[in-house]
């Protein structure tokens, strides 16, 4: 691990025709923080996360990963990013070691070490005792657990989720949250936890605050929420900039 | 390096396991060309006379001379299905993973390609075996052969499919791709009457057939059963392969994607 920052993103930009997606979106994530990425629907969270993972690529701006500049040296960066994405990206009718050996081998992780890794991931988030289970006999806080356990099996310096907690249950999100949280002091893992519910955030998160395309707000979330909540604090600047 | 052959290595075997899983779809690739064997080839043998043309030394029945095109015809399906298999893989996020390897795209995209041909010489050579039991049979060199000859026609067609794939945004557009691209690719091209043949009823129709990939792959299968090389058709059907995979690759390029401009 490097002591660059995490994340950093520079005057982003990006558009789908003459629809503006993006619009000079920049922000700095120190390694070893969990960042919330506050946004409501249609905020250009999804949009944001697939310039990240290099899906598509922007008009302007650039992106850095662990110091690594994605335009430039994207197999690099990209090594070291792991990604949950919003919608599940998992194969229904392999079993969980299928899809986790599967996923390793894209990073060029042999068998034989995968194998380690995997049993410690599945581990860690309780789903050892699944390995040999189809995915598809899982059900939706299992298949969540076990996407994060494979976005970290090549050990990656930052992990990227995109509303990982949507459909779950309020203790599968408790407890995926915390784990996720555990993780940025436990392992200095950088965190960009993209979400739209104000109750994953904790005081001490990072905030980004991403509305209509642009960053509204950032910094720590209890110094930018002040004695309001972050739910009034969220409300208010979305309401103020909507008028 | 290494990274490199582990990933093609998992790809190969995730879509053999697939394919696998999927019991009915060896069962269709294999009903499909049987059924074109068996009742279209019975009626046509009566109404189309066949000239002995190369490779062939002497006269020959209906049956025999669709073989080959039955072949590429398993091929062409196969390919287009992989391609349905990557626009569903995007639409249901699957791709996602694939796409966000550190591995260069382009070597993915291969290893994707290879993967789909490894499954459709299955299913060729399993339709080749269910026709020598039916009596038609090829020389034994042939059916060695062939196998070079159906994974350059494999590759090709296969590529054709990441292409239509990087351009096709959904699933329900893939309709327009058996209209477009699979019917008149099958029948525009010597898989069911060679191109004298055609010529006869028009020399513009035997112009579209000979310049059409699938009639050269074809033509490859067909002179490599008999244990002959087709050096033209090899060319045509390389170059075709190369312009395929060249185009694919420029389509899933994030920079250049017509996946990323429509999306939104």
């Amino acid at each position: 691990m490097n002591d660059q920052p995490g994340v950093v993103v520079d005057s982003l930009r990006h558009s789908y025709g003459s629809k503006l997606a993006l619009d000079d979106v920049g922000f700095t994530i120190p390694r070893g923080t969990f960042c919330a990425l506050l946004g409501p629907n249609g905020a250009g969270k999804s949009t944001l996360f697939s310039l990240l993972t290099r899906l598509f690529v922007p008009e302007s701006g650039t992106i850095n990963i662990a110091g690594r500049d994605l335009a430039t040296e994207p197999r690099s960066a990209l090594a070291r990013m792991g990604v949950v994405f919003q919608q599940p990206t998992l194969d229904l009718d392999l079993t969980v070691r299928q899809n986790m050996l599967y996923f390793a081998a894209l990073h060029g992780i042999s068998k034989r070490d995968s194998a380690l890794r995997m049993e410690d991931a599945l581990g860690q988030l309780g789903m050892a005792e699944r390995a040999s289970e189809k995915v598809r006999a899982l059900n939706g806080g299992h298949r969540r657990r076990m996407e994060i356990a494979r976005a970290l099996l090549h050990k990656p310096d930052v992990l990227l989720l995109d509303e990982p907690t949507v459909g779950l249950d309020a203790e599968t999100r408790r407890h995926i949250t915390h784990h996720v949280h555990e993780l940025t002091k436990t392992t200095g893992l950088t965190v960009l936890w993209a979400t739209h519910l104000v109750d994953e955030v904790l005081p001490d998160d990072q905030l980004v605050v991403l509305h209509q395309g642009a960053v509204l707000a950032g910094g720590k979330c209890h110094i930018l929420t002040g004695k309001r909540t972050l739910a009034d604090t969220f409300a208010s600047l979305t309401k103020e900039d909507a008028t | 390096m290494r990274a490199a052959l582990i990933a093609l290595w998992a790809i190969v075997q995730r879509e053999t396991l697939r394919f696998v899983s999927q019991r009915g779809r060896l069962l269709a690739a294999l009903v499909r060309p049987l059924v074109w064997l068996v009742v279209f080839a019975a009626g046509f043998r009566a109404a189309l006379g066949l000239s002995i043309t190369p490779p062939y030394q002497t006269y020959i029945t209906y049956e025999i001379y669709i073989v080959p095109g039955l072949c590429g015809m398993v091929q062409l399906f196969n390919g287009m299905q992989s391609s349905l298999s990557l626009v569903y893989d995007r639409e249901m996020g699957s791709m996602r993973l694939l796409l966000t390897s550190p591995l260069p795209r382009w070597w993915l995209l291969f290893c994707k390609l290879l993967a789909g041909t490894a499954i459709s010489l299955v299913q060729v050579y399993a339709f080749l075996l269910v026709a020598f039991f039916m009596g038609i049979q090829f020389p034994l060199a042939g059916y060695l052969l062939a196998l070079p000859a159906l994974l350059v026609s494999g590759l090709m067609l296969g590529a054709l499919g990441l292409l239509l794939s990087s351009a096709i945004k959904q699933l329900e557009n893939f309709a327009g791709v058996m209209n477009f691209v699979i019917f008149p690719m099958f029948f525009l091209s010597t898989a069911l009457y060679p191109l004298w043949k055609m010529a006869d009823a028009s020399t513009l129709l035997r112009d579209i057939c000979a310049v059409n990939p699938f009639t050269q792959a074809v033509e490859l299968i067909r002179f490599a059963l008999y244990a002959e090389p087709n050096w033209i058709a090899l060319s045509w059907t390389v170059l075709a392969l190369i312009m395929f995979l060249g185009g694919s690759i420029w389509g899933y390029d994030p920079s250049k994607s017509m996946i990323a401009r429509k999306s939104g």
